[in-house]
């Protein structure tokens, strides 16, 4: 559905945008992270049409931006950062307005408004103006306007940015059951978010695109992604360390915690570990021991995220 | 869909916009006030003893319109820029020009109507006396085709900037320059010094010598082309500002 391809900016000397190419086809719900100022709301803007690029193509359901926008923005539905919408209307006005905008009239006006309104949990400021709204209440009235004429590509920007725990659990609840049937793109800066609502990822850095893939391929490039992590009761840390040390599949260990009780260890495979063999092994090796916790990481999105936009350049990647 | 139904939902909004605020009614009813002011007070309509509406309605216009059309104009794009929902108009499918023409035509059929609402004026000279109506009919379609050209020229200036208070400004300077190029004490300051060819032109592109017909009751086409070649001499640059505006 939407085709980016060596899409670039530039905002006078400033590149903003750099070389930036992926699709998302429908079905797909796309998470774009990245950090402040790295270029994902001016991506987005693109995409929609609202800012022309200075170099690359973008089409929508085969209609490219820049030369046929009209039929490209029909098939959009957008929610801009900060979710501005008419501070001088009624939720409801603001509404009638969007979907008459994109060219609905009578009865299917009316019910796109009242399903919109419905599906954001509206109704209790239908009528209320949207200048005396708080925040949550403003954002789904702007996330509202996204979706009023049931399109087939959505690009949010921040969709959850502002809104209080519940609220941010129903609009992921949302995109996730929408992303079913349409293609969405959606930034955040909230890792979590893309674990539970992403098909794909991809992180953007100073302009360009430093990775792209499933939550879980993204979690593998984590350091810690393959090590075992194991908690022994009334043991040193020294010694468990010393013990893990000596097992042949181990590179290193490193300890996590130290208490009275007990010492957790963390050991680092010397090669990618194949379904839990690791695991089990030092499992074997620790017979005796009062084993009280053992498992395998995973990796976490939010270690690779710093490894790979900290500003001078990413860590050294471990193991 | 075709250009003019997007035109009309734009221009629709805007005008429930100005009804939705205190700003219409203040701006109907101090544009009311102002008027009778100057026409009974200043004007001296009594004491002229003409059936008209010429003198002592008409030639006050173009100072009404200095500061109440940039009010009226200077909230339509800056506004839109200070909120962001500008990211959202420009995203709906409809053109700039749509949305450019949309506000334009729902501030200047604002203007219409509070110039309507002036009415009872017309109703007052006509007891008094038995006025040309043709002549006052000119002379408001006049006034409105100037308000026009006031207004694309604030709309121009709202598109520049995201603050009111600066679109207001910089629409209020930019008006009175198209009316100080006519106005007699500057046009005579001129003819000491330029020579009067250049005085004519400059001359030529004032508000109130372009006004002046309409009062008499002549339509020149000239006139009218003048102020349609204002307004869309105003558009098409305020359509420049929001493409460079976009472009970053």
């Amino acid at each position: 559905m939407i085709i980016v391809s060596n899409l670039r900016k530039n905002f006078g000397a400033k590149r903003a945008v750099d070389d930036v190419s992926f699709s998302v086809e429908r079905g797909e719900v796309l998470g774009f992270l990245g950090p402040n100022g790295a270029g994902k709301s001016t991506t987005m803007r693109m995409v929609t049409g609202f800012i022309p690029p200075t170099a690359g193509r973008i089409t929508i359901g085969g209609f490219d931006v820049v030369d046929q926008p009209l039929q490209a923005r029909r098939l959009v539905g957008y929610l801009p950062e900060n979710a501005p919408a008419y501070t001088d209307m009624t939720v409801q006005g603001f509404l009638a307005f969007t979907a008459e905008i994109r060219g609905l009239r009578g009865p299917a006006k009316l019910a796109a408004v009242n399903r919109a309104i419905e599906m954001c949990f509206l109704e209790n400021v239908r009528h209320q103006s949207v200048e005396t709204l708080s925040k949550g209440y403003r954002h789904r009235t702007c996330f509202a306007q996204s979706v009023i004429h049931d399109p087939e590509v959505l690009v949010l920007d921040e969709p959850t940015d502002g809104l209080d725990p519940n609220q941010k659990h129903e609009v992921r609840s949302l995109i996730r059951r929408m992303g079913q049937t349409k293609a969405i793109i959606f930034s955040t800066h909230i890792l979590e978010e893309v674990d539970a609502v992403c098909s794909r990822a991809i992180i953007i850095n100073r302009g360009r695109i430093i990775a792209n893939g499933t939550p879980a391929e993204l979690r593998q490039r984590s350091a810690i992604a393959g090590a075992v992590t194991v908690r022994v009761a009334g043991e040193k840390a020294a010694a468990l360390a010393q013990k893990l040390n000596a097992l042949s599949p181990v590179k290193r260990t490193e300890v996590v915690a130290e208490t009275a009780a007990g010492a957790t260890v963390r050991a680092y495979p010397k090669r990618e570990p194949v379904n839990g063999e690791f695991a089990r092994e030092i499992n074997a090796a620790l017979a005796g021991s009062k084993i009280e916790e053992l498992h395998s990481e995973e990796g976490r999105l939010d270690e690779v995220f710093r490894q790979l936009t900290m500003p001078n350049g990413p860590k050294e990647v471990l193991a | 869909m075709n250009a003019w139904y997007g035109i009309k939902t734009i221009a629709k909004r805007e005008l429930g916009a100005y009804f939705s605020s205190p700003l219409a009614y203040i701006f109907i009813v101090i544009f009311l006030l102002l008027s009778s002011f100057f026409t009974f007070m200043v004007g001296a309509f009594f004491q002229r003893g003409e059936a008209s509406l010429t003198r002592s309605f008409f030639d006050w216009h173009p100072w009404f319109y200095l500061f109440l059309v940039p009010a009226v104009g200077m909230r339509l794009w800056a506004e839109e820029r200070r909120v962001g929902t500008i990211e959202l108009l420009l995203t709906m499918p409809v053109t700039a020009w749509q949305a450019i023409v949309g506000k334009f035509l729902a501030s200047w059929l604002f203007l219409g109507l509070a110039l309507a609402l002036t009415f009872p004026l017309v109703i007052t000279v006509n007891y008094l006396g038995q006025p040309d109506n043709g002549v006052i009919l000119c002379g408001y379609l006049g006034s409105w085709l100037m308000a026009g050209a006031y207004l694309a020229i604030s709309c121009l200036t709202s598109a520049l900037t995201r603050s009111q208070v600066v679109s207001f400004i910089l629409s209020v300077v930019a008006c009175l320059f198209f009316i100080l190029c006519g106005f007699a004490p500057v046009v005579n300051l001129l003819s000491g010094w330029a020579s009067p060819s250049v005085v004519d032109t400059v001359a030529a592109f004032s508000f109130i010598t372009h006004f002046d017909g309409f009062q008499k009751g002549v339509v020149d086409s000239r006139d009218v082309i003048f102020f349609l070649s204002v307004i869309l001499f105003a558009l098409f640059s305020n359509s420049v500002v929001l493409r460079t505006h976009r472009a970053g």
